[in-house]
Parts: C-alpha cells; structure tokens; sequence
C-alpha cells in the first residue's frame, strides 16, 4: 500500500479515505484486526495522534469498531461495507460529472463518451 | 500535568545581537511539535537554552516544572546539530558510553535500529560517511525512553531514502505520553509527522498551530504557508 497525501486537505481526512478505501476493496477483510495505531503510523510515515483521529472517525461511522482489550476490528457487518463502497463510488461519479461539466460536456454527452470508451477498452 | 516544557518571556542575546526575544510557548506531553524557521531564526538557541548549555538573558524556561539541570538532563534525550562523539570509538563503544550515562537507555531497542540500517558494531565512527554517522546518533537519541526528545535538525544530512526511515525510527519509538520537538527547515519531509507546528523567526514565535488546523482553514500545507510567511 502506497499511502500520499495532497497538501490542501487535513491529514487525518486523507488517511480516514485511504484506510476506508482498504476496507472496502477487501484488503482489511470484514470482522478482521486492524495492526495497532503505531504499526499503521509507521507503515503510513504519519503521526500516530493523525491516525488515531482517523480511526476515531472511522469508528464513529461504524466501519471499525473497537474491543477494549484487544484492539481495533473491520465491522462484520458487510452491508455496511458495500453502503461504505457504494458512497466512495457515487463520490467519484458525482466528481466526474462536475469535471465534465466545466468542459461544456452535459449528462448525457458524458455518459455517450464513457460507452464508447468502456468498447474501446474492451476490444 | 504540566507541559512537558514551557518558555514565559524566554530572551537571549549576545552582545547587541537578540537571538530570541520574548518566547512564550508550551510543549504538551504526547505531542510531535515542529519548530521551523529560516536559517538564523532562533530556533538552535532555544534547543540549547532547553539543554541548559546557555542561560537565559531573562524570562525563564522550565522542563517539566524545573529549570534545566540534573533532573532535566536525566529526561531530554537532545541531539544536537553538530557531532559530538569522539570518531575514534567503535559503534559498540558508544553503545556502552550511552548505557553508562543514561539510566533510560534501551540498547535491545538501539541494537535493532542499527541491525536494520545495516550498520555494523565494529565500525568506527572515523570510517562512517556523515549521513551514517547522523544516524548512528539519532539512534542513540531515540534509543532512550525519555519525556522529551529535541532533535536539531536530525533529517538535514541524510539522504531521502534515509529520511523515510529517520522519521519512521521518531515515530514508532518516542513514548506515547512523551514529546518530540524537531527542529528544521525541510519541512514538506517532516510535515505528517507532525502535531503541531511553531514558526520563529527574528526571535519571535510568528504562529503556532496544529497541522491539521493550517490545512482545513488556509487550505495548503504547511509547506506552502510556510513558503508564504517567510517570503523572500
């Protein structure tokens, strides 16, 4: 995992991302041990009180939870982690469209130029 | 508790040059605190004021409640900007040296740190490119279980490959109710590691706030803010 950040956001925003974005796609699977805020602090070269916050935020949301002895878990709950997908997903959809927009491409113009490039990948 | 470190009016000159003027600033215990500001700015008076190797001219500073002295000296772990190990000695020389001197010195934890940048214990510190010299320091820094660790500029002679690793090194090992104050001016290295940051410059504390806090109100790194304040 390759973990950068962009310099106009709060830290703990990206990491709250990035770390979402890991649980989702199934490289923390559902119901398992999330390595310890130190270990994810090291891995990610960041401040161990930044990935704290963002496991916190994590957590309020209900997409990790924690056992008071034993550490930090991914929710079991897998509905709640393809709502988590689905949410990323539409962000990025809602993001591309707006993109498309400022270049003078409307809804359906841009949903003609996705068709054809999603032939053009397939061939 | 009380801040790990605290300045109240903290003034020091030499001669007719004012090197800090007027510092109020406290160090909370649990912090990663960035001390940045251009070359000449204050920021290595003030580690050595912490270190108790100047006095102030007036004004005080006090680490955890006392002024510095044995009891300070026995919880600062500093690394200074400039060498100051005989290079005669061998790795494992220094190793014991700092065993003697440091009832906090961890040498499992020191040991680990060298096995992992591949230096060896037989190597003395004569025959170390400047870059492994640093690190050999800053592992003997960061290898004691101290409450505060002032690090002057422990990136600036390092490669960034090495770096990475350095920072890695202050994250993973300093003491969760511990501080870190870290002096430098290569600040888009130090920037994530980072709770809070302190601009000096002239002497004075320009701003002082927490990272996250510069990037969600200005919008831009500290890198960037830093760049704009201090404009050339």
């Amino acid at each position: 995992m390759n973990w950068s950040f962009r310099p106009d956001q709060p830290i703990y925003l990206q990491l709250q991302e990035q770390i979402r974005l890991l649980i989702v796609s199934g490289v923390y699977l559902p119901g398992s041990k999330l390595p310890t805020v130190r270990e994810l602090a090291v891995e990610a070269s960041v401040n161990p009180n930044t990935l704290q916050k963002a496991l916190a935020e994590l957590e309020r949301d209900g997409l990790v939870f924690t056992l008071r002895t034993s550490g930090r878990y991914v929710t079991e709950d897998v509905d709640m982690i393809a709502n988590a997908k689905k949410d990323l997903a539409m962000e990025q959809i809602r993001q591309f469209f707006q993109k498309m927009k400022s270049m003078g491409y409307d809804k359906k113009a841009a949903l003609n130029l996705v068709e054809s490039a999603a032939k053009e990948e397939e061939q | 508790m009380n801040p790990i470190l605290s300045c109240e009016q903290l003034t020091k000159t030499f001669g007719s040059k004012t090197a800090l003027a007027g510092v109020d600033l406290n160090i909370e215990r649990g912090r990663i605190v960035g001390l940045l500001g251009p070359n000449g700015s204050g920021k290595t008076t003030l580690m050595k004021l912490a270190n108790g190797l100047i006095t102030p001219t007036s004004g005080r500073l006090l680490i955890d409640g006392e002024a510095p002295g044995t009891h300070s000296k026995a919880v600062v772990s500093y690394l200074p900007e400039v060498t100051y190990l005989a290079d005669w000695m061998r790795t494992s020389d220094v190793l014991e040296f700092f065993r003697d001197f440091y009832k906090d010195f961890d040498m499992e934890r020191a040991l680990s740190m060298l096995k992992n940048l591949g230096i060896g214990l037989r190597e003395p510190l004569r025959s170390m490119s400047k870059g492994t010299r640093e690190k050999v320091q800053l592992i003997l820094v960061m290898a004691r279980r101290a409450s505060l660790y002032l690090l002057d500029e422990p990136i600036g002679g390092v490669d960034p490959a090495a770096r990475d690793y350095i920072l890695s090194t202050i994250i993973g090992n300093y003491e969760p109710q511990s501080a870190v104050v870290i002096s430098t001016h290569l600040i888009s290295d130090v920037e994530k590691v980072l709770d809070d940051v302190v601009f000096i410059n002239n002497g004075k504390i320009v701003l002082s706030s927490t990272v996250d806090e510069i990037r969600e109100v200005k919008g831009m790194s500290v890198d960037a803010l830093f760049r704009e304040v201090f404009r050339c």
